[in-house]
């Protein structure tokens, strides 16, 4: 590998985001490189719980989120692999009256953006999905399902490798800035880069980048907190949500039950993190209580990882405000996995066209510039908070 | 408020012998064990007490076993002792331990931890089939139990336990049709090296097999490419000497390449590891007198890295020493440092058993593509490789992301090993460079109806 390269597009961070922006920005003929500081894909992308799920998301999303749910079934042939994506459905429970009362003002809301959401009542949710414990009611979406987040993620880096990406592992950016007409980078030992545009990716890392141009933001890290069973002969047909938070679980085809809820908390090296030993037992006595078929499985593995949140929990997308050449697309705040195949393309038409067709305008960084209002500050581990179900899980 | 209690994880011969040094200076330990009862896998007491004496059980450790069982029974009074139950996390100075169905989160002042061995296996085909046993499996079922893993029983691998357990079922009445030795006899000349440092151990094993050869058991040595094969159970197994092709039928296999070190919780301890040569394994990194990285936390026996129950007791007692000492109480120097010479010793004869029962470093490179590798997940040889070459990848954590391994029941305690020699042939790099997989809670699977529940002080 050459020390000195010159690409179009200098990507930084594999994600989910950067390698299917990288992928496609490469099959627009343009030449690439994509940065990870670790490993493509062992971040957000790779560690969150693999829901892929329309439903929950605020309208604004929504016309980037269809354009992801068609990517979804084309990833055999995007990627080469399916990334274990199953259609099942995505079922979000009510745990009382007023809970309901909110999935049907959801429903209402959302009714023109082609979710097809279903209001189940106690009765009808039982009939259908016989083996849920407790619950006064749900909203089924049929269209979202769930997959494996480690492979998805993993598959686009490779896929990106594969189409001529020049995909460099363990190479923090140490540096980046204004040169000339685009970019000078340096990255892991001795690597230097010329780009014309740089997108800045970087996932719970970006705030540091988007600092360097002179956009600060208020990121924060959050880990979410997973637990696996054994396998099991199927329990959950479904994708399951909770309205208010609480859980969200699915069964992988293999037959392991994964279930999230509560958070992780992050290592002495903080780019690590660990669930917490509580936070993982309530989420256990909670899928045993709510799925009775679960209540003799044994609890195999628990996982973590680090995302990155935003404090109105949009994620940034768009053109830098301050650099030309620059684009953000991060803090996903948890709910990043279904979106990231949409968001790729719309970063690479934004590379290609300075445009795009799928409306942004939620997501500028302009709301975080100093004198725009924001609705609150956070910083700090997160470490404990209940999540809102509407961003979690995807 | 006092200060909380140390905590010593493992109840055989490091964690006992650590029990007993601590109680000796007024301190009073939590001591939490799996098993029912002290002695660790090497000394296990039956689950039912039968007719069979210390002798029968333990054979020339008979001795060793007893005084052991016998010090930890003296400490019942001023220790406090978990037994069936399962530390399955440690963090920042707090254990999580389950026992009969709860989850008590414990603190802790001084750490020991003693969590000994398992045995270290590479797959071979048909390992997974029923009446295939680990070797120290197939001991444990002995000595616990008082059950032969079959009637006609075929003994392969490598290390000291291939002789122990065969002539052990010698003795116990079972049929032991061969000794199957994944060593060349050439490597064995290194024992005579190791007749000055530990005269009676090399000399009990060449008793071993010749009491094996006498009772018309078949020994081999240098054999290769072992394949277990059955329908539905083991009904014999296949290897080839040089050009050779043998087979021999049996209905029991007791299979392992000596041991590896338990070193879940040091790592959740946050512990700082590095690669080992002789034990061919990533291990907590540790001093001459069982400190580890982490003030307060100290490691012995197996579990620090292999080297046998003697060393165990030794390192058990210096590992409580070196605790007495940071806690600024009376600690025996003199005494530490005795220990300490005599573990170099026992180190010294660690290398001459590594020399005479040499790793089988071509297995990776032979291992056939449809030999399951995770037999929790089901992962073959083939995905592994494909693995590899379809992603790029290099890194044994990314290994595992993508294909499995090490996800299941065991968190890569038995697969690890194999899964990280086959990516270091397929990267064409040694094993200690594609890194380890780090640990996560809970060490091994606990209920998903486990209850929290604070322990009363």
């Amino acid at each position: 590998m050459s020390p000195r390269l010159h690409v179009d597009v200098a990507v930084i961070g594999g994600g989910l985001v950067g390698s299917s922006a990288a992928l496609a920005l490469s099959q627009m003929g343009m030449r690439v490189a994509l940065l990870d500081r670790r490993y493509c894909g062992a971040q957000a992308s790779g560690v969150n719980y693999g829901g892929v799920r329309r439903q929950g998301r605020p309208p604004e999303q929504l016309p980037l989120s269809q354009r992801a749910h068609a990517v979804w079934p084309r990833l055999k042939a995007l990627i080469g692999i399916d990334g274990e994506f199953l259609r099942s459905g995505h079922l979000k429970l009510a745990m009382s009256e007023a809970d309901m009362a909110s999935l049907e003002a959801y429903a209402a809301k959302v009714a023109d953006c082609g979710l097809d959401l279903e209001l189940l009542g106690h009765n009808e949710l039982h009939r259908r999905f016989p083996w849920l414990g407790d619950a006064v009611g749900g909203s089924f979406c049929a269209g979202d399902g769930h997959a494996n987040p480690r492979l998805v993620a993993t598959g686009f880096a490779a896929a990106a490798r594969r189409a001529g990406v020049h995909v460099l592992e363990n190479a923090p950016v140490t540096g980046v800035a204004r040169n000339g007409a685009g970019f000078a980078l340096e990255a892991g030992e001795g690597l230097k880069l010329t780009a014309g545009t740089v997108i800045n990716s970087a996932g719970a890392w970006a705030d540091r980048f988007a600092a360097s141009f002179g956009e600060p933001v208020p990121l924060r890290r959050i880990y979410p907190s997973m637990v696996v069973t054994e396998p099991l002969a199927p329990v959950l047909t479904v994708n399951i949500g909770m309205e208010g938070g609480g859980i969200y679980a699915r069964q992988v085809e293999r037959g392991n039950c994964i279930v999230g809820g509560e958070r992780a908390e992050a290592l002495a090296d903080a780019d690590f993190s660990r669930p917490r030993s509580d936070g993982a037992l309530a989420i256990m006595s909670r899928a045993a209580a709510l799925f009775p078929g679960l209540a003799k499985a044994q609890a195999i593995r628990f996982w973590s990882g680090t995302e990155a949140e935003m404090p109105d929990r949009n994620p940034v997308i768009g053109p830098s405000l301050t650099t030309p050449g620059l684009i953000h697309a991060f803090g996903f705040s948890g709910a990043g996995f279904q979106i990231a195949p949409g968001v790729g393309q719309v970063l690479a038409e934004l590379v290609r066209d300075g445009r795009t067709t799928t409306p942004i305008e939620a997501f500028s960084i302009a709301r975080f510039a100093a004198g725009a209002s924001t609705d609150r500050t956070t910083l700090g581990s997160g470490a404990g908070e209940e999540q809102e179900p509407q961003r979690r899980g995807a | 408020m006092s200060r909380p209690q140390p905590l010593v994880v493992g109840a055989g011969p490091a964690g006992v012998r650590a029990a007993e040094t601590l109680v000796r200076a007024g301190l009073r330990p939590l001591v939490v064990d799996e098993a029912p009862a002290c002695g660790g896998q090497i000394y296990r007491r039956p689950l039912v007490k039968d007719e069979r004496d210390a002798r029968a059980l333990y054979g020339s450790e008979a001795g060793k076993a007893q005084r052991l069982h016998g010090a930890f029974a003296a400490l019942a009074d001023r220790i406090d002792h978990w037994p069936r139950a399962l530390v399955w996390n440690l963090r920042d100075g707090r254990a999580d331990i389950a026992v009969a169905g709860e989850s008590r989160a414990v603190a802790y002042d001084g750490l020991i931890l003693a969590t000994g061995a398992s045995d270290r296996v590479l797959p071979v085909p048909g390992w997974t089939l029923p009446g295939v046993f680990t070797l120290g499996g197939a001991q444990v079922a002995l000595k616990a139990q008082g059950c032969a893993i079959g009637q006609r029983v075929v003994f392969a691998g490598s290390g000291p336990l291939l002789y122990l357990v065969a002539w052990q079922y010698l003795k116990a009445g079972v049929k032991v049709a061969a000794v199957l030795d994944a060593a060349p006899f050439a490597a064995k000349r290194h024992l005579l090296r190791g007749l000055a440092l530990a005269p009676d151990i090399v000399l009990r094993g060449m008793r071993f097999a010749a009491e094996l050869r006498l009772n018309g058991v078949l020994l081999r040595h240098g054999i290769c490419d072992l394949a277990l094969e059955g329908e539905g159970r083991v009904a014999g197994v296949r290897w080839r000497e040089g050009r050779r092709e043998r087979h021999l039928f049996c209905d029991g296999v007791g299979y392992g390449l000596s041991l590896r070190s338990e070193t879940q919780l040091a790592d959740l301890a946050g512990c700082a590891f590095a690669f080992n040569q002789r034990d061919r394994a990533f291990l907590p990194q540790r001093d001459s007198s069982s400190r580890t990285s982490v003030r307060g936390v100290y490691i012995a026996g197996d579990g620090a890295g292999i080297a046998g129950a003697d060393a165990a007791e030794l390192a058990g007692e210096r590992a409580a020493l070196a605790l007495l000492e940071d806690r600024g109480l009376p600690h025996a120097p003199e005494r530490a440092a005795d220990l300490e010479r005599k573990l170099a010793r026992i180190g010294r004869f660690r290398d001459v058993l590594e020399a005479a029962f040499p790793f089988p470093a071509q297995w990776a490179a032979r291992v056939k593509d449809e030999t399951v590798v995770c037999r929790c997940e089901e992962v073959s040889a083939r995905a592994l490789r494909n693995a590899v070459h379809d992603f790029s990848l290099d890194e044994i954590n990314r290994l595992k992301a993508v294909s499995r391994i090490g996800m299941g029941r065991c968190q890569g305690r038995f697969c690890g090993a194999a899964a990280a020699e086959l990516l270091a042939v397929e990267t064409g790099r040694g094993v200690e460079a594609v890194g380890r997989l780090r640990s996560q809670p809970p060490v091994k699977p606990v209920p998903l109806t486990l209850m929290p529940r604070e322990a009363a002080e």
